[in-house]
């Protein structure tokens, strides 16, 4: 379950900046792996973030409330 | 002789004559405004109306004026709507106008072009203070009719779009007098919340009379403070409003509104698809890169290789070995030989060595006496021997 706070923007933009440096030669092959790792963990949470969504509509009047 | 009456009276009299004319009671006049005077206090508007060859005192009371939507201005072509009378205070007969309407163009596309020349020379759709949309927003207010057409296509496309994107829903009124007040109090609402990323702002599509409320320049000086960037969407692509011009970013439609707003899922899935191939394949990449480093690292180290290296050290290692223990072994008897002769040496010359070939020591006083100096006739000495000694004393002494 992917929390309520996930920040979508920035984990898709890390995501990308992940998948370009792996491109580097200068990275070594451990580092690649940890990068590998945590980029396939962003995806994976960007991804269930877009499944998981179902819109919620709420009144200007209940938006004053919370 | 005709009777003799007063000013009062004249004028009172002239005043009914024209009051009762029923060609003056209702006239449409034209013609170009001068000395426009806005009375401060009382609201009334005093003004001459004229043409080429004459000219026309006129005033139009508050009630009136605050009908009139464009500005009023010297020069300003316009005809209007009243009845004549006189004021008997100056004898001056004037024009009491109800309606104002601007000769050549409708009273609404005036006070657009009007609103819109002065919040343009203010600054207010200068380039520079648009602000760009959130790309991923969490919220959105959607200030419109919760019952037009407009709500509707909007939920429709930020649902099927970007459903993570929360909607707050603002209804207003969005045509008649009130609209622009109303909208003015629901922004006022909404910029008091703090986690709105968008707002949107507009109606679907009606006459330029429904529209006109998002000409307002009330309206317009309040988008143009949101604190969150606004999207304008006032109906179809051919109507401008004030509104657009002031947001952030116009949409030809509310449903354009809805998809500049959110991104759309499925180029987001297909990006974030595309990331993880590109993850894969530059892993796969950097893998086979090092395993062929690593192949070729194995061939230079070969087995074979090794242990003809090994044993080569191994070799020169025992070589190394039994030097060392030679050159140890070497150094070794020869200090035992030396040794061995130097002990025979020191055995050499003990003394009792020495006295066994028939040499005897003589002592005084248990001291050793090695001259003749050192006796005197009559001290007591002993003669040591190899095996014993003799008492005696010295009776002479013969130096040498």
């Amino acid at each position: 379950m992917i929390s309520k706070d996930f920040d979508f923007e920035k984990s898709i933009k890390e995501l990308e900046k992940i998948a370009n440096s792996l491109e580097n030669e200068q990275i070594s092959l451990e580092d690649s792996i940890a990068l590998f790792e945590k980029g396939v963990k962003l995806s994976k949470d960007c991804s269930d973030y877009l499944e998981a969504a179902k819109q919620r509509i709420i009144s200007l009047s209940k938006a004053e409330e919370e | 002789m005709l009777n003799t009456i007063t000013v009062s009276q004249l004028n009172a009299y002239v005043k009914s004559l024209i009051e009762n004319d029923p060609h003056l009671t209702f006239v449409n006049v034209s013609g170009e405004i001068s000395n426009f005077k806005n009375h401060f206090s009382s609201g009334h508007w005093y003004f001459t109306l004229k043409d080429k060859n004459a000219s026309l005192r006129c005033v139009m009371f508050r009630s009136a004026a605050s009908r009139v939507k464009f500005e009023v201005e010297d020069g300003l072509a316009v005809t209007l709507k009243g009845r004549v009378s006189l004021y008997e205070k100056d004898g001056q007969y004037q024009f009491y106008a109800e309606e104002m309407h601007p000769i050549g163009e409708g009273d609404l596309a005036l006070q657009f072009k009007q609103v819109k020349e002065k919040l343009e020379a203010e600054g207010l759709f200068d380039a520079q203070s648009k602000r760009p949309l959130a790309k991923y927003p969490k919220r959105i207010a959607v200030i419109t009719s919760d019952t037009g057409a407009a709500v509707k296509d909007i939920l429709n496309i930020t649902s099927s779009r970007f459903p993570n994107c929360e909607i707050v829903m603002c209804p207003v009124l969005v045509q008649g007098d009130m609209a622009a007040q109303d909208m003015i109090k629901t922004l006022d609402r909404v910029y008091a919340l703090d986690n709105i990323d968008t707002i949107i702002i507009g109606r679907g599509g009606g006459s330029a009379e429904d529209l006109h409320c998002f000409n307002d320049e009330a309206l317009a000086r309040k988008i143009y403070e949101s604190p969150f960037p606004v999207i304008s969407a006032v109906g179809h692509e051919t109507d401008f409003t004030i509104c657009d011009f002031v947001a952030d970013i116009r949409a030809s439609t509310p449903s354009h509104a809805a998809e500049l707003a959110v991104p759309d899922i499925r180029e987001l899935k297909s990006r974030i698809s595309g990331y993880e191939d590109l993850l894969n394949s530059r892993m796969l990449f950097k893998y086979n890169l090092y395993d062929m480093q690593l192949k070729s690292l194995q061939n230079r180290v070969s087995v074979t290789n090794f242990e003809r290296v090994y044993q080569k050290k191994q070799l020169d290692i025992d070589k190394i070995t039994t030097k060392i223990s030679d050159t140890v072994n070497k150094k070794l008897q020869d200090e035992i030989s030396a040794t061995s002769n130097l002990i025979a040496r020191i055995d050499a010359l003990s003394p009792l060595k020495v006295m066994s070939r028939g040499f005897s020591v003589v002592t005084k006083n248990d001291s050793f006496v090695a001259s003749v100096n050192k006796l005197n006739v009559g001290d007591n000495v002993v003669i040591k021997f190899n095996d014993g000694k003799v008492k005696g004393n010295v009776t002479d002494i013969l130096k040498k």
